[in-house]
């Protein structure tokens, strides 16, 4: 047992995973469940289609720039890393090949500065 | 093709379903390894992942949770990520949206990134398919890969902290997000919508209570849908 294992304070934690639990249902549930038959409006579909693509990036990126395990300071094996896995994936479009390139491009240099 | 049972079309949606337990499984695992590096126990780890069923929103909430973010924005920020699926159920809806509240209800619960891909592609592809065999397609989608995932959390809360140090674990998350956005930027759309993204996010880390995550999303979504408006236009003029 390290130090580092913590522990969630009970309530947050279980309001969290119940939150989640119906506020998640309920994002599936309201076009299939409740709208049925009927067409969508054009500008909200427009929206909805970026979701991934915009808010996935902006979770990403201050951990690459700034990683909790260097205490924040920037480290080279791991923007090498992000950029390898981004490169990769942008040629292969295949997900496994995208992380098994940044694995090893993190781990090598890992290796070679550690 | 008209004595096809919706039975087979099960069958088939497993079969097809059958490569993504590459991805299931490692992701599963990361997350139940994750979770019991943050703290969590066995049952809460479970719990988590079979009742909220949405893996890239669960690695958020517990990402942000570490970081301390306050419970509200946990909630706002992994429900952001999430909204992606609002807008497969509604690209579905369609296809299914004629079958009973009860199936449509348990089918929106399976409505995850690879359920849906499959799905779409085949619905678009066969269109004599009916209501019934489109929804035994998607069963079968989920047939295999939800157990594998499910069972995939369990192995890696097990193994959990165990996991040394010198594995770099904290990096698993960017590069796995990584990983899945960069094969879906396929058009100027997207490429922008991750762009501004970046920038805003690198700009708004000052925000606090890690406002500066729904800012950049939101500000994405934006620029995302004006480029993909503009492109349109542009078709349709020349």
């Amino acid at each position: 047992m390290t130090a580092a294992v913590q522990q969630f304070d009970q309530t947050t934690l279980w309001t969290v995973i119940i939150g989640l639990a119906v506020g998640s249902f309920a994002l599936r549930f309201v076009f299939i469940g409740l709208v049925g038959s009927r067409t969508m409006p054009g500008w909200l579909m427009r929206h909805l289609r970026y979701t991934a693509v915009a808010i996935l990036p902006a979770l990403v990126t201050p951990l690459v720039i700034w990683p909790t395990a260097t205490g924040g300071q920037p480290d080279g094996p791991r923007m090498a890393a992000a950029a390898m896995t981004l490169i990769v994936g942008l040629i292969t479009k295949n997900v496994i090949a995208a992380i098994l390139a940044g694995a090893g491009t993190l781990y090598a240099l890992l290796y070679l500065v550690g | 093709m008209a004595s096809t049972t919706p039975k087979s079309y099960f069958w088939k949606g497993i079969r097809d379903s059958a490569p993504f337990i590459l991805v299931a499984g490692p992701f599963g695992m990361l997350f139940g390894v994750l979770a019991a590096e943050a703290g969590l126990k066995l049952v809460e780890t479970m719990t988590f992942t079979v009742t909220v069923f949405a893996g890239a929103a669960q690695f958020t909430a517990l990402q942000l949770m570490q970081e301390n973010a306050p419970t509200l924005i946990v909630l706002v920020s992994a429900l952001a990520v999430n909204l992606r699926v609002a807008m497969y159920s509604a690209s579905m809806t369609p296809y299914l949206g004629a079958a009973p509240l009860w199936q449509r209800a348990i089918a929106a619960y399976f409505t995850v990134d690879q359920s849906y891909a499959l799905s779409i592609v085949q619905f678009e592809t066969d269109t004599a398919m009916t209501v019934p065999q489109r929804m035994a397609y998607f069963a079968g989608t989920n047939g295999l890969i939800a157990p594998v995932w499910c069972l995939a959390t369990y192995v890696g809360a097990v193994m959990g902290a165990r996991i040394p140090e010198s594995w770099a674990l904290d990096f698993a998350l960017p590069i796995a997000f990584l990983a899945m956005i960069a094969p879906m930027l396929r058009t100027a759309a997207h490429l922008a919508a991750a762009i501004t993204s970046i920038v805003v996010a690198i700009l708004a880390a000052g925000i606090p209570f890690n406002l500066g995550l729904l800012v950049a999303g939101f500000a994405g979504m934006v620029v995302g849908a004006r480029i993909e408006l503009a492109m349109t236009h542009r078709e349709a003029t020349t």
